[in-house]
């Protein structure tokens, strides 16, 4: 250090220039009201290509229910679900619906926000006006959280056109669905942070999203899986919203409800936090 | 002098092994435009990001803007100013109108408080006539001059501008200046990075010289040219012309440089060299008034860096 500023002790009293000591990046979340004007910028972004963008986020997931549902249900028949027999495609629609709206929540925050962040640099714009990156994190993970519950909009009424469910109870579902999105967007913001480029995004899909959905009972009972599988399975978020969602659908209360939600809770919490600590680090130049 | 309205002391920056701001201390005075001229790699963008907050330093104070300090108050000093980063951050899918309104509400400026006076930031970047063209549809000069807009819609008082004319034609940079020469007599005042001294020249009242992040030297342009220089250079290029810097004739000038197949004579008066010159012939002279690049140069030397 050829400086002798610098190579003085810096934390003494008598040195009146003396930096504040650098925060650590695991401190709490400083968050106000300007995450809305981020929020918002999105949502006028999306508007533009909300329609086209609409068709393609629940064709997909339309195509693989009715191409399962009809064609692997008339194969099943009927399914058992906490004692009682329901139909395949209520079994399959009921785990599909958390499914989109975890790969759409995903989506959005790995790919769209990467771009933002990385690609573009509207994060860094942002950031040289009064909004800090918490508030901007924030923005984004609600951001995926509201495409995913849009989209999940829309399939759970094309669902209830197709008369596949018409409970009640579906409306609470509805609710859950919203928490699935804000979970797996801030599970996704960790890998944002940690991303150098889009590939990066394929194993997160290939390696966690891909096993998970197959291992979550969305495809069928996890009863069917070796008890061991089953052991850690229990514990994926996407098995605990779907052991949320589907007696909704079945217009009954999901059993031990409040673990559920709890585990599902507990994974947004830690993953928004792990996803916060990540970006200031990556930020921190 | 009235008292600064934003000033850094004993700024310290480093990454590792590698110190990229070392003991920095600058004033801005009130309506002033202060230029920050160094290589690549001197330290100049990382001390505009601690200016905004966005990075720690190691040691030293920021503050200014009606006692706030740095990073405690970067809310609030942000909130009074305007930012133009050396790479364009403007909203590709919004026009250029958007992008003021989408960016005045980071302000927290509503809508409608903002939505009057984009007319006159347009007019402004010059840009009326493309209000609804995408950043994309525009040239760089244009982008620039938008970025320029964005910077200006919380009406800051002062701007941080990091090198805003890289990369820009001619005409582009000429309006450019013109532009900041107009914010200037409005009373802003300005932080700005530049690469080329004839801007820093006709813009900064005051410059400072960054080399490895250290300050090398502070002053008003013509004051600094003529406290390191000497008034007169001439260049001599052609055949046998690097012969000179070891001939007699060296005794005309107080400084010999050379650089490529250019013999460089820094003198207090050239009309004796100039006359010797012309009594050999068959060489290409150019004499001209010592000016910043000369500054720059001798301060910095003539090596190349390409680590920035």
């Amino acid at each position: 250090m050829s400086s002798p500023m610098s190579s003085a002790p810096s934390s003494t009293a008598a040195d009146a220039f003396a930096a504040a000591p650098m925060p650590s990046v695991w401190r709490a979340p400083e968050l106000t009201a300007r995450w809305w004007p981020v929020f918002l910028r999105n949502l006028l972004v999306w508007r533009k290509l909300a329609v086209p963008s609409l068709i393609g986020n629940i064709a997909e997931p339309l195509i693989w229910l009715i191409a399962f549902g009809y064609g692997m249900g008339a194969l099943v028949g009927q399914i058992e679900v906490n004692g009682a027999r329901v139909p395949y495609i209520l079994f399959l629609a009921s785990g599909s619906i958390c499914m989109s709206a975890m790969s759409a929540a995903s989506f959005e925050a790995l790919y769209s926000a990467f771009s933002r962040m990385h690609v573009q640099k509207t994060w860094d714009g942002i950031m040289n006006a009064p909004v800090g990156l918490d508030d901007v994190l924030l923005a984004e993970m609600l951001w995926a959280g509201f495409k995913a519950i849009f989209t999940a909009t829309a399939i759970l009424f094309v669902m209830m056109a197709l008369g596949i469910s018409h409970s009640p109870k579906l409306a609470v579902a509805w609710f859950v669905l919203i928490g699935v999105g804000i979970t797996f967007s801030c599970i996704a913001l960790i890998f944002n942070a940690l991303a150098k480029g889009y590939d990066f995004f394929t194993y997160y899909f290939t390696l966690f999203m891909t096993p998970m959905m197959f291992l979550s009972g969305v495809f069928f009972p996890l009863e069917q899986l070796p008890a061991a599988v089953r052991a850690v399975a229990v514990w994926l978020p996407l098995t605990n919203a779907v052991m949320l969602v589907r007696p909704l659908f079945m217009d009954e209360w999901p059993q031990a409800w409040w673990k559920h939600v709890a585990v599902m809770a507990v994974y947004a919490v830690l993953a928004f936090w792990v996803a916060l600590a990540l970006t200031r680090k990556r930020f921190r130049k | 002098m009235p008292p600064p309205i934003f000033h850094v002391s004993h700024l310290c920056k480093r990454y590792g092994a590698t110190t990229v701001v070392d003991d920095l201390s600058f004033e801005i005075a009130p309506g002033e435009c202060l230029g920050v001229i160094g290589p690549n790699g001197a330290g100049k963008t990382t001390t505009i990001r601690m200016c905004l907050g966005l990075s720690a330093p190691d040691h030293g104070t920021i503050e200014g803007l009606g006692g706030l300090s740095m990073p405690r108050d970067a809310r609030a000093i942000k909130a009074q100013l305007g930012v133009v980063s050396q790479f364009d951050t403007l909203d590709p899918d919004f026009s250029c109108a958007e992008n003021l309104i989408v960016y005045a509400r980071y302000f927290g400026l509503r809508r409608a408080q903002i939505e009057p006076r984009i007319p006159r930031l347009l007019e402004f970047a010059a840009l009326s006539h493309r209000a609804d063209a995408k950043p994309g549809e525009l040239s760089g000069g244009m982008r620039r001059r938008l970025s320029l807009a964005r910077a200006l819609v919380n009406d800051p008082k002062l701007l941080m501008l990091d090198e805003p004319t890289t990369g820009l034609d001619p005409q582009a940079r000429h309006l450019m200046w013109e532009r900041l020469q107009l914010l200037l007599q409005q009373g802003k005042s300005i932080l700005l990075t530049t690469h080329f001294m004839d801007e820093a020249e006709r813009l900064c009242s005051r410059l400072i010289v960054l080399d490895h992040g250290r300050k090398i030297a502070e002053g008003r342009p013509r004051d600094l040219i003529a406290e390191y220089l000497e008034p007169d250079v001439v260049e001599v290029y052609g055949n046998g012309a690097l012969e000179l810097a070891q001939s007699p004739l060296k005794r005309f000038a107080a400084r010999v440089e050379v650089s490529g197949e250019t013999v460089f004579f820094y003198t207090q008066d050239a009309r004796g060299l100039l006359g010797a010159l012309a009594e050999r012939g068959g060489l290409r002279t150019f004499h001209r008034p010592a000016n910043l690049e000369d500054l720059f140069l001798k301060l910095t030397g003539r090596q190349i860096r390409e680590d920035g």
